[in-house]
């Protein structure tokens, strides 16, 4: 029996190693050839250790911005995209709250219609009414602004329908102890409602800020200003050059600063699910 | 401190489901009324309307002779103690019981100076930092008590606050509501659906059922006066015993072929008229000289009582009896009745046929 643990505990990390390497062998590539320069990477030797150029390209990518086709400093690209994905994040949080506990707290008529309205919306994601939707952002004069980056992301029915569930959830004791208690709708909801919903709220958070960080295709449609790029968008340009050599360890190093914040944003909301999970119960 | 008072009050749902159908019930300033009946009685859509959670259909709702009807729970002068406690999860206990006094704008010392009382009261001083998570079932129903007494209201409305403690918490916690009751002296109205705490904690005891007050009273006088069959087998436990009978002329009645003396016994019942006689477990009384003779088929062992299982008069019937008072063994008791405590029902309508 212990014989055959050991040797089953062994393959399962085994296993584990094998998959974690694959999965950590390119971000880790991606990091050192962050720290070479130009050449050594474009001869094909480059070694699988870091190089001298940490500094050097970081600075460079950050401040100054490539030679070639962007000429945008990256810093810049990521308080865009810090702003987009920060507003579509606290927007969406915002609006499916207030919307979900509209829904579930309020009779009014159709009630059940402006639900279905919300829900029917699942099936339309920005992809599928990107025309309609572009029209409408370019009208009203968005294009190159944040609000034009943010604001038609925002409109979706997954936050509401989450929390949708949540307020199913609070028993309706709590609503009728709260009026007793002499508090109003207002009141209910940001002394009770809100509090019990810390953790979906940060779990949202997490996922719309990932969502929006990593937005494509809508920055690329509606921004042609350098100055309104969005990273992920950055990285593409300087990846496809038409008539200049890629400068790989740019592109590497953008990469590299693309992908911190997420990961910030998930190692610091991680623990407020923690805390959530332990101080709460319903 | 104040008199609820109950007018021809009727609650009519969304598609014409009649939930109470006109009830007038009036209960005197630091009067402690129970409200009880079966499931889907209507007593708890009664209580949620004194309380103001559910719309007044018709009818009129005073506490201290004011109309409430349509007045904001907050703003009625109760307090509310529901039966899944309804404790805020993410508040300390402290601040669950201070939440209504500071949504009402009382001063902060004068918040912290009841709340130290009420928990004084409960013996809950040790945990006002802790959340109701922490707390055990007893624990939590105690702040929910304390939540309510902080209020200082003019009536305390319980929805079965005890139907999820377990039996032994439940009847000390209901000692200690009824102490409470009385050293606050604040009328109360309480909903259960167990007999025992009605009767226990009453002194006003409203029997419902089907929407409708069945009987009203002194929890003593409808015990040993029920008006209806209904009421005779839900207050009680063991229930009545209810036998199918035959009127045999003033004064008597057969269950099969026994005939049993009755005292309080409706003036236009005629002879041979068929008639359903309850008989309560611990009134038929074991005795060697009995009259009636009940034959045993087998016995409960309760401790300080034996329940026997058997027949009188073709009829199956349920007797309590100090234990030891007959062999084990026993086949046939001799049994004997106060004929003041025979009671009679309409065949049909359960109605009760005394005096």
């Amino acid at each position: 029996m212990v014989e055959n643990r050991t040797f089953g505990d062994r393959l399962a990390y085994l296993i584990l190693t094998i998959g974690v390497l694959v999965l950590a062998f390119p971000v880790y590539l991606t990091f050192v050839a962050s720290t070479w320069d130009a050449a050594t990477i474009i001869n094909g030797q480059m070694p699988l250790y870091p190089g001298p150029f940490f500094i050097e390209n970081y600075y460079r990518t950050l401040f100054i911005g490539t030679s070639g086709t962007t000429r945008e400093p990256v810093i810049n690209m990521m308080m865009n995209s810090f702003v987009m994905a920060m507003t579509i994040a606290l927007g969406k949080i915002f609006i499916s709250v207030l919307s979900a506990y509209a829904v579930i707290y309020y009779r009014f008529p159709f009630r059940m219609a402006a639900f279905w309205l919300i829900f029917l919306t699942l099936m339309l994601p920005v992809e599928v009414r990107i025309f309609p939707t572009f029209k409408v952002v370019a009208d009203i004069g968005f294009l190159d602004t944040y609000q034009g980056l943010a604001v038609p992301l925002i409109a979706s029915a997954t936050g509401t329908l989450l929390f949708r569930q949540l307020f199913m959830t609070i028993p309706d004791e709590l609503l009728e102890a709260s009026k007793i208690d002499g508090a109003g709708p207002f009141r209910f909801f940001k002394d009770t409602v809100l509090p019990l919903s810390m953790t979906t709220v940060a779990a949202l958070f997490v996922i719309q800020f990932i969502y929006g960080w990593n937005q494509y295709l809508w920055p690329l449609l509606i921004t042609t200003k350098d100055s309104m790029q969005t990273i992920v968008i950055g990285i593409k340009k300087m990846i496809v050059t038409a008539d200049a050599l890629t400068e790989w360890q740019l592109a590497m190093t953008t990469a590299v600063l693309a992908m911190l914040p997420p990961v910030v944003v998930v190692v610091l909301m991680q623990r407020l699910f923690v805390k959530g999970l332990v101080d709460q119960e319903k | 401190m104040a008199e609820v008072s109950i007018t021809n009050v009727r609650k009519v749902y969304a598609g014409n489901i009649e939930a109470v159908k006109g009830v007038s019930i009036d209960i005197p300033d630091g009067g402690f009324c129970v409200l009880v009946g079966p499931s889907g009685c209507g007593k708890s859509t009664l209580l949620r309307m004194v309380a103001g959670l559910e719309t007044i259909t018709s009818g009129e709702c005073r506490i201290g002779g004011r109309v409430v009807n349509d007045i904001e729970p907050s703003d009625r002068d109760i307090a509310m103690v529901f039966q899944n406690y309804a404790l805020y999860p993410h508040f300390s206990v402290y601040d669950n019981m201070a939440y209504g006094l500071r949504n009402r704008g009382t001063p902060k010392d004068e918040i912290e100076r009841r709340v130290q009382e009420a928990s004084k009261i409960l013996g809950i001083e040790s945990f006002l930092q802790r959340r109701p998570r922490q707390l055990s079932g007893g624990q939590r129903q105690r702040v929910a008590m304390g939540r309510a007494i902080v209020r200082k209201p003019q009536v305390f409305l319980f929805d079965e606050p005890l139907s999820n403690l377990d039996a032994k918490l439940r009847v000390q916690m209901r000692v200690e509501i009824k102490k409470l009751q009385r050293a606050l002296g604040v009328t109360s109205i309480y909903v259960t659906h167990d007999q025992v705490e009605a009767m226990t904690l009453s002194d006003k005891l409203v029997v419902m059922s089907a929407g409708r007050v069945e009987q009203m009273g002194l929890p003593n006088d409808v015990y040993r006066k029920p008006a209806s069959r209904f009421v005779a087998t839900f207050i009680g436990s063991p229930p009545m015993n209810i036998a199918k009978g035959e009127v045999k002329g003033k004064g008597a009645v057969s269950i099969g072929d026994v005939v049993l003396p009755v005292s309080d016994m409706a003036a236009d019942l005629v002879p041979g008229a068929a008639i359903e006689v309850g008989l309560r477990p611990e009134d038929l009384i074991v005795t060697p000289n009995g009259s009636l003779t009940m034959a045993v088929d087998f016995i409960e062992e309760l401790g300080a009582t034996q329940l026997f299982h058997g027949t009188l008069g073709g009829a199956t019937l349920v007797i309590q009896a100090a234990s030891g008072l007959v062999p084990p063994d026993s086949k046939t008791l001799h049994l004997t009745i106060d004929p003041a405590k025979v009671h009679l029902f309409d065949v049909e309508t359960g109605v009760r046929r005394g005096l």
